[in-house]
């Protein structure tokens, strides 16, 4: 087919005819639910690193449990439950109280289900973190007479971040591309809407090209932000290697 | 990927538990209480549709245990002259290598997957030559692309890891190499790739617990592997928890079993103790 070997740009149009905004508001969807997911990650993970340092034995194997199953199991099979068990939990519980049965958005249940995933990934990384700090830094802000807050708030949150930094930064990357499975529990994020709109034009190459190049925009962009973290969080450091 | 993420995200043998530390009092309560739930869930759950579909059960576990080891394979047979490229090569292969990996690393798995079984597989019927020639009813399937998005992907995050790993050893060694007169080729056969690999393999090991993670993937492109089985049952029985529960299980299963064959790897290759 010689008319296919010229790129039908106006395909990517921003306007009606054109699919390009249709894909960019599918793009806009899946930053929201990483960023959402991440959030939520990250405060699962806080949580969890300091139930798996600090928490008695109970806390710290059932927090064992939670990072061993999410680390175990495919992202895809987890999304596939938490979305499920996930809303019919809720609709249940809300039930219970006699208040019928809500209809939870796609970008709520999505942040849910990633933020989860994230969490056990944050504990993990946040762990490795915290121990990395001296222990000499948190006794003396102990014996300073310091509140258990008060040292998480001053010194080991802040110390924590040089080492916390590389690995969390993967993981915002892991969010940006674990929003693409979304797309197999139906919701509108970029990789469905390229499928879809792939599938209307037959012009799949073209869309897919499209949609990767977005998400790989969204990686360096990303990449330049860490960088430039990292640089303020090491300052004060001695250059490693 | 740094060596901590990886571990952050795949389980690997450090994370096995010690047959000891099950006897400890609380330990023992919360299994008891586990024990209850999985005889709950046995129970009062259904399992009748169970019996119906173990034999595709067990040709589904085999395909994605086949996607895991052909595609880790190619794959790390692919990554060892990216990360080579990276560490030595001269410029034209060190780009070329840095952009794959920079550019697969950054799009999703799914998108890749999707764009080459879509999107190569509706240009290829365009040329005549590729249907004529005898890779065409190997094309026409979906498994070559699963195979091809899965290896293309474990090459790029591995090939990552093998230039760290290349650009790890020591020089010392290098240099001791090339005083003993050994030609590039037997000092790259002998010396730098056995201890790149060395001090690749915990890594490895995280690598190849993710490949297993994103293998259920390919059932999207209709590929009949464990998910796909699963898929099915609960299309055909309505069923929504007891499948996916299964499901789950399963993979924990062959994740145990992938940590745990390559602890007893990684033992078996003499280090001198710390």
């Amino acid at each position: 087919m010689a008319s296919d070997s010229i790129v039908n740009w106006s395909l990517l149009a921003l306007s009606a005819p054109g699919w390009g905004g249709v894909l960019l508001q599918g793009f806009v969807n899946s930053i929201q639910i990483a960023i959402g997911g991440f959030a939520l990650g990250l405060t699962l993970g806080v949580g969890g690193a300091f139930g798996k340092l600090y928490g008695g034995p109970i806390l710290r194997d059932l927090l064992e449990c939670y990072t061993t199953v999410v680390r175990a199991v495919p992202e895809l099979v987890l999304i596939l439950l938490l979305y499920y068990a996930g809303t019919d939990l809720l609709n249940q519980l809300l039930a219970l109280f006699s208040i019928g049965p809500v209809d939870i958005s796609g970008l709520m249940a999505g942040i849910f289900v990633i933020g989860v995933v994230q969490g056990a990934y944050s504990t993990e990384v946040l762990r490795g973190a915290i121990k990395a700090v001296p222990a000499g830094q948190i006794e003396a802000a102990r014996a300073y007479g310091m509140s258990p807050l008060k040292v998480l708030r001053r010194v080991t949150l802040p110390a924590m971040l040089p080492y916390a930094i590389p690995g969390l930064s993967n993981l915002w990357l892991i969010a940006t591309k674990d929003t693409a499975l979304l797309a197999v529990v139906g919701f509108s994020e970029l990789t469905l809407v390229t499928r879809q709109a792939a599938g209307t034009t037959k012009a799949y190459l073209l869309f897919f090209l499209a949609a990767g190049a977005l998400y790989l925009a969204l990686t360096l962009v990303s990449n330049i932000f860490i960088g430039m973290l990292e640089r303020h969080a090491r300052r004060g450091f001695a250059e490693q290697r | 990927m740094t060596d901590q993420t990886t571990h952050a995200v795949a389980y690997t043998p450090e994370d096995l538990p010690t047959a000891r530390s099950f006897f400890q009092p609380h330990r023992i309560v919360m299994m008891l209480v586990f024990a209850a739930f999985v005889i709950c869930v046995a129970v009062f759950m259904r399992w009748d549709w169970l019996p119906r579909y173990l034999p595709r059960l067990g040709w589904g576990i085999l395909v994605s245990l086949v996607m895991l080891f052909s595609t880790s394979i190619l794959g790390f047979l692919l990554a060892v002259p990216i990360g080579l490229a990276q560490v030595t090569g001269p410029w034209f292969f060190k780009l070329p290598a840095k952009v794959f990996c920079t550019v697969v690393r950054g799009t999703p798995l799914l998108l890749q997957l999707w764009l080459l079984y879509y999107g190569l597989g509706s240009l290829f019927p365009q040329f005549p030559a590729i249907r004529q020639s005898f890779l065409w009813p190997y094309l026409r399937e979906a498994w070559p692309y699963g195979v091809a998005a899965l290896t293309i992907s474990f090459a790029a995050y591995e090939g990552e890891v093998m230039r760290g790993a290349f650009a790890g050893v020591p020089a010392g060694e290098l240099e001791a190499a090339k005083a003993y007169g050994m030609s590039r080729w037997t000092m790259f056969r002998r010396i730098w790739l056995p201890r790149a690999i060395h001090r690749a393999l915990p890594t490895l090991n995280g690598e190849a617990v993710l490949q297993l993670k994103s293998t259920p993937l390919v059932a999207t492109i209709t590929v009949v592997d464990v998910y796909a089985v699963i898929s099915k049952v609960r299309q055909e029985t309505f069923l929504t928890y007891e499948p996916l529960l299964l499901l789950a299980l399963i993979y924990m299963c062959l994740t145990g079993i992938l940590v745990v064959a390559f602890r007893t790897f990684e033992n078996r290759i003499p280090t001198r103790g710390a």
